[in-house]
């Protein structure tokens, strides 16, 4: 079991065999989307969503538990253990221009639609011949009043308030996963188990008070998904950003469970660290978040 | 237990030629070739398919007046079109043209991520059932336009969510191609294979993978806003919540103007490596065709509302995507410089694959002046959404990347079949190809100058004729088209045996094994003296 690249000459390159498991990843994709279409036109097939992601959820812990088994054999060499490292960092990359698309959305409302709908600079017609009442000011529901109370008002969540907890959460979550880092290289595997925990448990936490936040937005502030484009970003970038702790702290419990199993050693553990990546990443789109949608 | 997982490993039958079984073989298969051959058929039959649609839009436009469908109809066909071509199968084509030939040159065993790489593939034909499948929905397929302008597109049926989750798994499948590229690319490379010693094809597929990362997620972003404007009353492009539907379109050709070079890049690519081959000379400026490709991948960044210049921008963000839309010009110059000078006393040859390059360095480059043309703002306020327009896009994508794509095809085709082809069919192919292409195109410049608008199933009358001319190109060029799927069979299936470097004045690693190539290449890396000889500039 311990042996890792040293079962290959650095020269072969372990090309691994045939697996089922990306056929069943698209079988199970279509179905989902299958689903989801059904969902939004209303037609009858929308259960197809729950098998479907049943599915995915099957074909990830498949392939990954493949995976795990071949390196447990010491199938993989450091140029294999190379690319996997590449692979993760350009899907974060690919991560981070997603959620670029919509702070992108968020700064382009900010900073030209909106006041260009309240008449600035040569748009000034807008103020004159079509919303005389609206004037342009962050944040806002638009010259319509989307969403929000009877009485078309609605309120923000305050940065530091229960957002501010959140970012503590995070930063501590940060230093937690660095030290169970630490201890995974200096082969304190007491200490590694007990950061780990704090790591993922603080994840839940964040994700358990954002989703109280939301609660108290939704019943009590007149903040919801359709309350204008303030209601659209906030809550699709907030939205976005819950979805990708969510996945982060799953990810964080299951190498919990690998490591309480023993796997991983000092030098080889490339999957902990991919999942550190990956959670500093949320952490660092937070803070971007928490300055521009929540903060200023 | 290192001992049994190393035994189980050789033990698989994939160490030692191409499995038997149909499922082992193409379904669940980690062989780069192999899925590099799936996806070259993806991308033939979508190339067909979107065809069709093609040529359902040229009879109706053969004459004026509502001849053979409805209106409605005609418009789902120019978006399904376009987004059967794009998505299904120039991008698909060169994919596998990089699974089949990148490991191949870079001296590498398989593609860094393989069980990742037939994800990428399987993902694209159930999105494109999901796509296709929105023809037989009762509100018909999406009409608005392969943009997907808001608010038109929102008020798409039932096949709106359709595609839009067809676009996500796309998107899901071209960056998992991208990461796969990069990663065999950065790390796959043989010992030896330095960077500047890898063919252009590797070089410009690089950068092209790049330009997928980043931009897909970006597209991705744009239809989900689109999805959540529809579905779940947000108001991202609705001016009265506060939103703007001018923001789609800033998002969308923030992507869609990358998406244009990924679609280039890589026939850029592979005419640098069929010119040299067939003048007989290295190719002039190999470093100067990295840099002008890198500068075109970072310029192709601050251009994208070129697209949007009647959209009523600010007069400095006019000037401003004018000027760096202007400046694209001079890397592409330096391409078409290189390119000429390599043919320039060379020992010329043209073999088909030449033949496709040659045209490809002509009529590419006219797509290239129309589009400087168009960069100009108070000229484009004219050409806006007019024929012109359509002309320009068609002379890039049709004898620009779809040619460079049929050249390399042709240029390959010996080295995955074992076989030399009909060399008379090929030469008919193109001599059709591009007599058709030109006919089809070329009067579309006419029609746009003249002000005929695009995206219209009707015309006033004095269109007549060049729109005839046209659409005779059009079936024409549909018709020649078939020559090729017969040719390749007829080549898979017998023909004189290649020899392990099928052109004489070809370059690169790929020749440097046999014909066909073995179905495991470069087990044991090439060593360095191969590698230099083989290298684009000898060195
Ligand atoms: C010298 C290089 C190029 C320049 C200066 C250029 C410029 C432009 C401009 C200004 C437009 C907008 C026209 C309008 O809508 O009014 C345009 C449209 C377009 N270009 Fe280019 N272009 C260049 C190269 C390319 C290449 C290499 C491709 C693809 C391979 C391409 C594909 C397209 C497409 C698809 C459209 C139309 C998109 C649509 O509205 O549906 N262009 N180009
Ligand atoms: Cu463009």
């Amino acid at each position: 079991m311990s042996s890792k690249s040293d079962s290959h000459d650095a020269s072969t390159y372990y090309v691994p065999h045939g697996s089922p498991w990306p056929i069943l990843g698209s079988v199970a994709l279509f179905t989902l989307m299958i689903g989801a279409v059904s969902f939004m036109n209303e037609w009858a097939g929308g259960w197809s969503f729950l098998p479907g992601a049943l599915l995915l959820a099957f074909m990830f812990f498949g392939w990954f538990t493949t995976v795990i088994n071949e390196n447990e054999q010491g199938m993989y060499n450091l140029q294999v253990d190379k690319s996997f490292r590449m692979g993760m960092m350009w899907f974060i990359m690919s991560e981070l221009m997603f959620f670029a698309a919509f702070f992108g959305a968020l700064f382009y409302a900010r900073q030209l639609s909106v006041p260009w709908i309240g008449g600035d600079g040569v748009k000034i017609f807008n103020k004159l011949l079509l919303w005389q009442d609206f004037n342009a000011a962050w944040p806002t529901n638009g010259p319509a009043k989307l969403g929000g109370h009877a009485d078309h008002s609605f309120e923000t969540i305050k940065a530091f308030s229960l957002p501010a907890i959140n970012t503590a959460i995070l930063l501590t979550s940060g230093v937690t996963i660095t030290i169970a880092h630490h201890a995974l290289r200096e082969g304190n595997r007491k200490v590694l188990g007990y950061a780990l925990a704090a790591t993922w448990m603080l994840g839940f936490l964040f994700v358990y008070l954002q989703g109280t936040e939301y609660h108290e937005a939704y019943t009590e502030l007149g903040l919801k998904l359709s309350t204008g484009i303030y209601g659209s970003t906030f809550f699709m970038l907030t939205g976005f950003h819950g979805l990708h702790v969510s996945i982060g702290a799953i990810m964080l419990f299951i190498i919990w469970l690998r490591c309480m199993r023993g796997h991983f050693t000092p030098t080889r553990h490339f999957a902990f660290e991919a999942v550190a990546w990956y959670w500093h990443f949320v952490d660092v789109v937070w803070l971007v978040l928490f300055v521009f949608v929540y903060w200023i | 237990m290192a001992n049994s997982g190393h035994a189980a490993h050789e033990g698989h039958d994939d160490h030692h030629g191409a499995p038997k079984s149909f499922w082992q073989r193409w379904v669940v298969t980690t062989n780069h070739k192999d899925i590099g051959t799936l996806y070259l058929i993806f991308a033939g039959v979508m190339f067909f398919v979107g065809g069709l649609m093609a040529l359902v839009i040229r009879a109706e436009l053969f004459q004026p007046g509502l001849q053979f469908v409805d209106p409605m109809f005609f418009n789902s066909m120019t978006t399904m079109h376009a987004l059967a071509m794009i998505f299904g199968a120039v991008m698909p084509a060169w994919v596998g043209l990089a699974n089949w030939m990148i490991p191949l040159q870079v001296g590498a065993p398989d593609m860094a991520l393989p069980r990742m790489n037939n994800f990428s593939f399987w993902i694209m034909p159930f999105a494109f059932t999901l796509l296709l499948s929105t023809l037989f929905t009762g509100s018909g397929a999406p009409a608005g336009g392969w943009t997907l302008y808001p608010p038109l597109s929102l008020q798409g049926g039932d096949s709106f969510p359709m595609a839009i989750f067809a676009i996500h798994m796309m998107g899901a499948s071209s960056i998992m191609g991208a990461i796969n590229v990069i990663v065999t690319i950065m790390n796959m490379r043989a010992p030896g294979m330095t960077l500047l010693r890898m063919p252009l094809f590797c070089w410009t597929w690089l950068i092209t993978a790049y330009l997928l990362i980043l931009v897909m997620p970006v597209l991705a972003g744009a239809v989900t806003m689109l999805l959540t404007d529809h579905f779940f009353g947000t108001s991202f492009f609705s001016a009265a919540g506060g939103g703007d539907p001018v923001m789609y379109q800033h998002i969308f050709w923030f992507f869609g103007h990358p998406e244009v070079y990924i679609l280039i890049l890589p026939a850029f690519g592979v005419v640098s490596e069929i010119i040299p081959a067939f003048s007989r000379k290295p190719l002039f400026g190999y470093e100067s065709m990295v840099y002008a490709s890198a500068s075109i991948g970072f310029l192709s960044f601050i251009v994208w509302a070129h697209h949007m210049f009647t959209v009523g921008m600010p007069l400095a963000g006019q000037l401003f995507f004018m000027l760096t839309t202007m400046l694209i010009a001079v890397p592409t110059g330096v391409k078409v410089f290189n390119w000429s000078a390599t043919m320039w006393k060379g020992s010329l040859s043209f073999e088909p694959p030449m033949l496709f390059a040659v045209a490809f360095l002509f009529l590419f480059t006219i797509g290239g002046f129309s589009g400087l043309m168009l960069s100009i703002v108070p000229a484009d306020f004219q050409y806006q959404d007019s024929y012109f327009v359509v002309a320009h896009f068609h002379y890039v994508l049709v004898p620009g990347a779809i040619f460079a794509i049929m050249a390399g095809i042709y240029y390959w085709l010996p080295k995955w079949s074992g076989h030399m082809y009909n060399m008379s069919l090929a030469k008919w192919h193109f001599w059709l190809s591009t007599i058709f292409v030109n006919v089809l195109f070329f009067p579309q410049h006419f029609l746009g100058l003249a002000g005929m608008p695009r995206r219209i199933p009707d015309y006033s009358v004095q269109f007549a004729d060049w729109n005839m001319v046209s659409s005779i190109g059009a079936f024409g060029f549909g018709l020649s088209q078939l020559l090729m799927p017969y040719l390749v069979w007829q080549c898979v299936r017998g023909g004189a045996a290649a020899k392990a470097k099928a052109w004489e004045g070809a370059r690169g690693l790929e020749w440097e094994v046999p014909s066909p190539a073995p179905y495991h290449t470069w087990e044991t890396a090439p060593d360095e003296a191969t590698i230099i000889h083989a290298s684009p500039t000898g060195h």
